[in-house]
C-alpha cells in the first residue's frame, strides 16, 4: 500500500488531485482510494487531501498519517505546515517551486527524497491559471518512479484526466506531462 | 459481474437510486448528504432520470412529501443527515406507522451542539425506536447493493415499511473508491416495479392515517412490531437474491477472521474496515483476535448476535453514539441484552470511539485490543470509555 | 356490536377501506338540544351551514335551512353564529 499526502489551499485542486491518483489505480485494475481532510471549504486556506493505492482492496478509513508520498501545490505552504511530519522511511516530497532541491532541503530540513518542479511556470504556460495540481502530479508521478515503473500507468491517469477536464483536459494533460519531463529529484541524503 | 470503476460513494448511491427507477425524491441539502441529492437533481435535470425531484424547504415536509408520494403509489427516495434527520422526526413514526416504504439514505453526522458536521452515529441512534428498518454499510459497494436492496425488502408485501440505509459522513459518503455498478439486466431480475397493495386513487377511496382510538392502537403497535421482526426472513432472502444477481453475499452479522477468536471486536459501519487491517496485524503478531460486524441494527439481529458472540471471552463493543447519563452506547447496550440468557456470558467492554469526526485508526484498534486482553487474562471489567477523551 | 379485530387482523397501516364509513355513526344520538330556525327571520345567508362541524345543515327544496337531526349533535354553534339570531335550541325532552 503507498499512502500519499496532498498538501494545497483551497481552491487549488488538492481534492482533485487525490482523486485522479485513485481514478487511474483503479482504471489499472489496481484499488485506490481518495478523500478529503473533512470538513467546511475555505479557499485559500491550508487544507490537506490524502490517497492511497495498493493491489489489494484497501481497508483503512482513517486520514494518512505516515505518507509514502508528499505533494505540496504550493511553495509559500512550506512555512506554515510541517509537511514532511510523519513521513515513511522511504518516502518522497515533491514540492512546486522554481528554487533548486538543495535549496528547499536545507531551507525546510526536508528528509527523504526531494522532487521539485516549477509548477506555477508550467501551469501558466499550459492551463493559463496559477493551478498547480495537474503539474504536481507529474512531478509526483517521476519522483516516485521505481525501476522506471511509474505508481499508477501515466496513460490511466491522463484518461481519468481527460474525463474530469474534458474541454480542457488538452492543457492539464500538457501541463502533467511538462512536469513529469522537468521534475529534478534529489535522493536521500 | 461488472468492472470496478472510480466513483465518489455519495454519487454511487445517487446512481443506484437512479438504476432503481426512482419515481420521485423530495430532499432538502444537508452536509455530508448534499451530494446525493445534487447528483439526482442533476440527473433529473438533465433527462437521464424520469422522476419528479421536489425540492421543500426543511427536512419535515422531504419526509411528508415522501410520505404523499409513496402513499399514492410511487417509488420514493430520500436522503439527510444529523440535524435534518432530526427535523424529519416526527414524520418518521408517521411513514412507518403507515407502512409507507419509503428508501431514505442516512450521511451519518453527529448532532449539535456544538455544531458538528462531522461523522458519528448520534443522529439516528435518536431515530432507533421510529419503527424503521435499519441497516449499516461500510464501503461504497455496500452502499451501492443496499440502495437496490433496500427497495426490494421495503416494498415487498410481506414487509411494507421504510428503511434507512446508513453509511457513514464523510469516511464513506467523500471517499473515492471503486465499485461494480449494476446493469440495467441485473436490476431487472432483481427489483420488481412497486406496486402496492392499495394507494390513495380518487377512484378507490380509502382513508390513510386515521385516527387509532385506545381500542385499536395497542393493536396497530402490536402489529408494526411483529413486522419489523418478521422483516429480518425478508431481508435475508433479498440479500441471497443479490448474491445470485451479483455474486456479493451480506447476512445481518458478518465476520471477519473470527472463528478461533477469543476476543473479538464488534463494530458497526465504516470504521469496521479499519478494524479488519487492525484484526490483521494483530493475528500477525499471533493473537487471536477476529471481528464481528453488526449490518443489520433493526430489526435487532437476536439469534445472529448470540451465535456469533456466545462462547467468546471478551468482547470489545464499538459504539459510535454516546446514551449520555445511561449506559454507555446503544450498541454495546442492546447486545449485553440479547446475550444476557446465555449460561456462560462473555465480558464485554464498551468504547465510544470517533464522536464528532474523531478519527479511529488502526492504533486506536490496537489499544481496544490491548485493554481486551487485559479482561481475558482476569483483569477487572472497566466501565464505558470514550476513547482518546483528554483528560 | 361486532367484536373488535385482533392486531393479525389489520391491514398494514389501518388504512380504512370502507369510503365514507363515519356516516356509520349517527351522532344524532349524541343530541340533547335541536336548533329551531323561525324562517321569517332568516336572510338564507348560510352562515349556519359553513359553521356546522357536522355539516348536517342544508337548504330544502324551499331554501329553507335544516339540519339533518341523524347527524345534528346539538352543539348550538349554529344558534351563536346565526347573523339574524333566528335559530334557537329547543330541549329535547320538552
Amino acid at each position: 500500500m503507498f499512502e500519499i499526502r496532498f498538501h494545497g489551499r483551497g481552491g487549488q485542486g488538492a481534492v482533485t488531485s487525490a482523486e485522479m491518483l485513485a481514478h487511474a489505480a483503479i482504471e489499472e485494475g489496481n484499488y485506490g482510494q481518495a478523500f478529503p481532510s473533512f470538513g467546511p471549504e475555505r479557499r485559500g486556506a491550508p487544507v490537506m487531501a490524502f490517497a492511497r493505492v495498493s493491489d489489494a482492496p484497501i481497508r483503512n478509513r482513517s486520514a494518512v498519517y505516515n505518507p509514502n508520498g508528499v505533494l505540496v501545490l504550493d511553495p509559500s505552504l512550506l512555512k506554515l505546515v510541517d509537511v514532511a511530519h510523519g513521513l515513511a522511511e522511504g518516502g518522497t516530497i515533491v514540492v512546486a517551486t522554481h528554487r533548486s532541491a538543495e535549496d528547499i532541503r536545507a531551507e525546510f530540513k526536508l528528509e527523504g527524497r526531494l522532487g521539485v518542479v516549477d509548477g506555477l511556470s508550467i501551469a501558466m504556460s499550459t492551463i493559463r491559471r496559477p493551478i498547480t495540481n495537474t503539474c504536481m502530479l507529474g512531478a509526483f508521478l517521476k519522483a516516485t518512479l521505481v525501476d522506471e515503473k511509474p505508481l499508477v500507468d501515466l496513460q490511466a491517469l491522463e484518461h481519468a484526466l481527460k474525463k474530469r477536464f474534458g474541454r480542457i483536459a488538452a492543457p492539464n494533460i500538457a501541463a502533467f506531462r511538462k512536469a513529469f519531463d522537468e521534475t529534478v529529484v534529489l535522493e536521500e541524503n | 459481474m461488472g468492472t470496478r470503476i472510480g466513483k465518489e460513494v455519495s454519487i454511487g448511491i445517487a446512481e443506484a437510486a437512479m438504476m432503481a427507477d426512482v419515481d420521485v425524491v423530495s430532499a432538502y441539502p444537508i452536509t455530508p448528504q448534499t451530494h446525493v441529492v445534487e447528483h439526482l437533481s442533476e440527473l433529473v435535470a438533465d433527462g437521464h432520470l424520469d422522476a419528479e425531484f421536489v425540492p421543500v424547504e426543511s427536512e419535515h415536509t422531504a419526509m411528508s412529501t415522501c410520505c404523499g408520494s409513496v402513499a399514492a403509489g410511487a417509488r420514493t427516495f430520500t436522503a439527510t443527515s444529523s440535524q435534518g434527520l432530526a427535523l424529519m422526526h416526527e414524520i418518521l413514526f408517521i411513514a412507518s406507522g403507515m407502512r409507507l416504504p419509503i428508501v431514505m439514505a442516512v450521511a451519518n453526522r453527529s448532532l449539535s451542539a456544538p455544531i458538528s458536521i462531522w461523522n458519528d452515529h448520534g443522529d439516528v441512534m435518536a431515530e432507533r425506536d421510529t419503527g424503521w428498518l435499519q441497516v449499516f454499510v461500510e464501503n461504497g459497494q455496500d452502499a451501492y447493493d443496499h440502495i437496490l436492496w433496500a427497495f426490494r425488502v421495503a416494498e415487498d408485501h410481506g414487509v411494507l415499511l421504510p428503511i434507512m440505509v446508513n453509511f457513514d459522513g464523510f469516511i464513506v459518503s467523500h471517499v473515492v473508491e471503486s465499485l461494480e455498478e449494476w446493469s440495467p439486466e441485473e436490476v431487472r431480475r432483481f427489483l420488481p416495479p412497486y406496486d402496492p397493495p392499495y394507494r390513495l386513487d380518487v377512484d378507490n377511496p380509502w382513508t390513510f392515517g386515521p385516527v387509532g382510538i385506545p381500542d385499536i392502537y395497542l393493536e396497530t403497535r402490536k402489529a408494526h412490531d411483529e413486522a419489523l421482526l418478521g422483516a429480518k426472513a425478508t431481508m435475508v432472502k433479498a440479500w441471497s437474491e443479490l448474491a445470485d444477481v451479483v455474486g456479493r453475499q451480506y447476512y445481518p452479522v458478518e465476520q471477519y477472521k473470527a472463528d478461533d477468536a477469543d476476543i473479538v471486536f464488534l463494530s458497526m459501519g465504516g470504521i469496521s474496515e479499519t478494524c479488519m487491517t487492525a484484526v490483521d496485524e494483530l493475528r500477525e503478531a499471533g493473537k487471536k483476535v477476529g471481528l464481528v460486524r453488526l449490518r443489520l441494527w433493526r430489526p435487532f439481529p437476536f439469534d445472529e448476535v448470540k451465535a456469533a458472540l456466545g462462547g467468546r471471552k471478551v468482547i470489545i463493543a464499538i459504539d459510535r453514539a454516546l446514551s449520555t447519563g445511561g449506559p454507555g452506547g446503544p450498541v454495546a447496550s442492546e447486545v449485553k441484552a440479547a446475550l444476557y440468557g446465555l449460561e456462560t456470558r462473555p465480558q464485554v467492554i464498551e468504547f465510544i470511539a470517533g464522536l464528532g469526526g474523531r478519527d479511529v485508526t488502526v492504533g486506536d484498534f490496537k489499544q481496544m485490543y490491548e485493554k481486551g486482553a487485559a479482561v481475558a487474562a482476569g483483569g477487572p471489567v472497566p466501565g464505558y470509555e470514550l476513547l482518546g477523551v483528554r483528560a | 356490536m361486532a367484536p373488535l379485530p385482533g392486531w393479525k387482523d389489520l391491514p398494514p397501516g389501518c388504512p380504512i377501506q370502507e369510503p365514507l364509513s363515519a356516516r356509520n355513526n349517527l351522532t344524532g344520538s349524541w343530541r340533547s338540544a335541536r336548533p329551531i330556525w323561525d324562517h321569517d327571520k332568516c336572510v338564507r345567508c348560510g352562515v349556519c351551514d359553513l359553521f356546522c362541524p357536522e355539516a348536517c345543515i342544508k337548504p330544502d327544496h324551499e331554501g329553507l335551512y335544516q339540519a339533518n337531526l341523524d347527524y345534528c349533535k346539538g352543539c348550538g354553534i349554529c344558534a351563536q353564529e346565526c347573523v339574524t339570531q333566528c335559530i334557537s335550541m329547543k330541549q329535547e325532552e320538552e
